[in-house]
């Protein structure tokens, strides 16, 4: 399991680089971003170096910060990767809130995101065979 | 239950009570004809006789006085006492920042010790209290009303005044041994939240009581003040103009403010044509202060909205009760022709008081020719929003829900946690922009 860090963003103009500026600022290196918006509300959501660092010092700064559980499946190198590892998800019935893909720094390889509705559900993707990344592969 | 300071005026059969009034009443129309001019022109024009007050409810004939009045008597030209015998002068201050003064003779001010203390008794403080007093201190009645009324009982008056939040939680978690504390109710909000801040439980604390006053609040307040602190919570009323606090406190009942009507004589008027209304009507409250000697007023209209409880308490008080305020009818915003009242936004907000913080502000503004309502809400702290799909459903609920309540479509804005600025006084609920 990966912790992945969210923070509250009002959709208007320059927040986000207000964040992003903020973190780079900190020396905290990003491996992936992730904007979901509503039209009205943004929510960032982060995988970084130094996620308990990151909490602290953005909580400092006043920004809205949760963390949250995440799966991050290294998805296989060949063709269909991608869309093997969802199928098999799919097989094995885990319910998923959203998703995301970014690339691997370490490996070059393509990983994806997942927030389960249960978390518990990570075993079933190892039990299917996928390498799930921990905090410290990232 | 014995929370009752003086059951002898407090529990009067009303026939008695009206008696006195009257009494009062006759005492002070003539003298107010006597010693104040506004007075005299006034019922010159009206064409009243000073001696001719027969019953109480002769009181509807007299002249209606309003703030503008009292601007216009800056500084001291509505005083009937004579200067030597005016022992304090506070002031209020109106919106357009111009000020009113007050003056008080030692009648005056030990009136309003005893109606203050009436207050304290009936939230359940005892002459061994210590009883922390954030209200401001100065000019303005809040602070010195409520620590004279604490002293009146024999308790422990802690002058804290407004400001330096963590030392508020502080001598709440080490001072108040035994008793209670007295602001308006958004800085006890805030100074509760200070202490979760400091990680400290102000629940634990040994506090019992809390007097709060000088903004209208809702009962959903109430509730969330005494949880988190681990009270019980009392509204009291009172404005400047007619004394300070203390006009009308909570009974142990806490359903509506019961009227120091020994003193203060209550009407609700029409807001259109400034008739009396009857009891259970709603309408702006006026009060006249039948026995105050340095500054008496005739129904002085405080533009608050509240109508009078007509049902007796079970508390064994015959004075009657003003219901909670609903706000001033300055407050109350007409957005394309309906009235508003921020009061109501806050009622509805605290139905999800699970997700969403006490902290809101309305914003008015003009989108178009068309009026626009705009209430943004703070998210509570630990609010998972990562889940972008409760941000949005929390949205709706809470747009559609003030909708409903206000008749009109609203915009709405859910905010961080803190993002809406704090005060020490009376909280900044309403901005408008037109
Ligand atoms: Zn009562």
């Amino acid at each position: 399991m990966a912790q992945q860090l969210s923070v509250f963003l009002e959709n208007a103009p320059g927040h986000l680089s207000r964040l992003t500026r903020f973190l780079g600022d900190n020396n905290i290196n990003m491996h992936a971003l992730f904007v979901a918006d509503t039209g009205d509300y943004g929510v960032a959501r982060i995988l970084c170096d130094q996620t308990a660092r990151a909490v602290e010092v953005l909580r400092d700064a006043g920004f809205s910060v949760t963390v949250t559980e995440v799966v991050a499946v290294e998805v296989p190198d060949k063709p269909g990767g991608l869309a093997d590892l969802l199928d098999d998800i799919a097989a094995a019935d885990i319910d998923i809130s959203y998703s995301y893909c970014f690339v691997d720094p370490a490996t070059k390889n393509a990983c994806n995101v997942f927030r389960l509705k249960d978390p518990g559900a990570a075993q079933l993707i190892r039990d299917a065979g996928y390498r799930v990344l921990l905090d410290t592969d990232l | 239950m014995n929370r009752i300071l003086r059951p002898e005026i407090e529990c009067m059969p009303r026939t008695e009570l009206e008696g006195l009034q009257l009494d009062y009443l006759k005492r002070t129309v003539p003298k107010l004809y006597a010693t104040v001019p506004f007075y005299k022109a006034k019922m010159d024009e009206m064409g009243l006789d000073p001696f001719r007050v027969k019953t109480l409810s002769d009181v509807r004939y007299l002249p209606v006085t309003v703030k503008d009045d009292l601007r216009a008597a800056y500084p001291y030209k509505m005083f009937a006492a004579p200067m030597r015998d005016i022992v304090r002068i506070h002031a209020s201050s109106g919106t357009t920042g111009s000020i009113s003064v007050v003056g008080y003779t030692q009648y005056d001010i030990d009136m309003w010790s005893e109606c203050v203390a009436r207050s304290i008794i009936a939230a359940g403080g005892t002459k061994d209290d210590i009883i922390h007093v954030a209200y401001g201190y100065g000019i303005f009645t809040g602070g010195l009303g409520l620590h004279y009324g604490a002293e009146w009982i024999g308790a422990c008056a802690i002058p804290v005044s407004g400001g330096n939040t963590k030392r508020q939680v502080q001598f709440l978690r080490d001072l108040v041994t035994v008793g209670g504390m007295g602001c308006t109710p958004s800085y006890a909000l805030l100074i509760a939240e200070t202490a979760r801040a400091l990680g400290e439980d102000p629940s634990t604390f040994p506090l019992r009581y809390g007097i709060y006053g000088a903004e209208p609040w809702s009962e959903n307040i109430r509730r969330e003040l005494e949880r988190e602190l681990g009270i019980s919570a009392y509204d009291i009323y009172g404005l400047s103009e007619i004394m300070g606090p203390g006009v009308g406190f909570e009974c142990e009942y806490q359903s509506g403010l019961h009227i120091n009507e020994d003193h203060f004589l209550v009407e609700v008027l029409d807001p259109e044509t400034h008739e009396p209304l009857p009891d259970g009507e709603y309408g702006e409250i006026a009060f006249t202060t039948i026995d105050k000697e340095g500054m008496p007023l005739l129904r002085y209209n405080t533009r608050d909205i509240s109508r009078i409880i007509p049902e007796p308490c079970p508390c064994g008080r015959t004075t009657r009760r003003l219901q909670r305020i609903m706000g001033r009818s300055d407050d109350m915003i007409i957005i394309r022709g309906v009235n508003v009242f921020p009061s109501q936004i806050e009622q509805v907000l605290m139905q999800f008081s699970d997700r969403l913080a006490p902290q809101y502000q309305v914003i008015v503004s003009k989108k178009g020719a068309l009026d626009n309502l705009e209430v943004q809400v703070e998210l509570k702290p630990g609010f998972d929003f990562d889940e972008i799909s409760s941000l949005e459903n929390l949205h709706h609920q809470v747009k559609a829900a003030i909708s409903s309540e206000l008749a009109i479509t609203i915009d709405l804005k859910l905010v961080e946690p803190h993002a809406i600025e704090r005060t020490q006084g009376k909280a900044v609920r309403l901005i408008d922009k037109r």
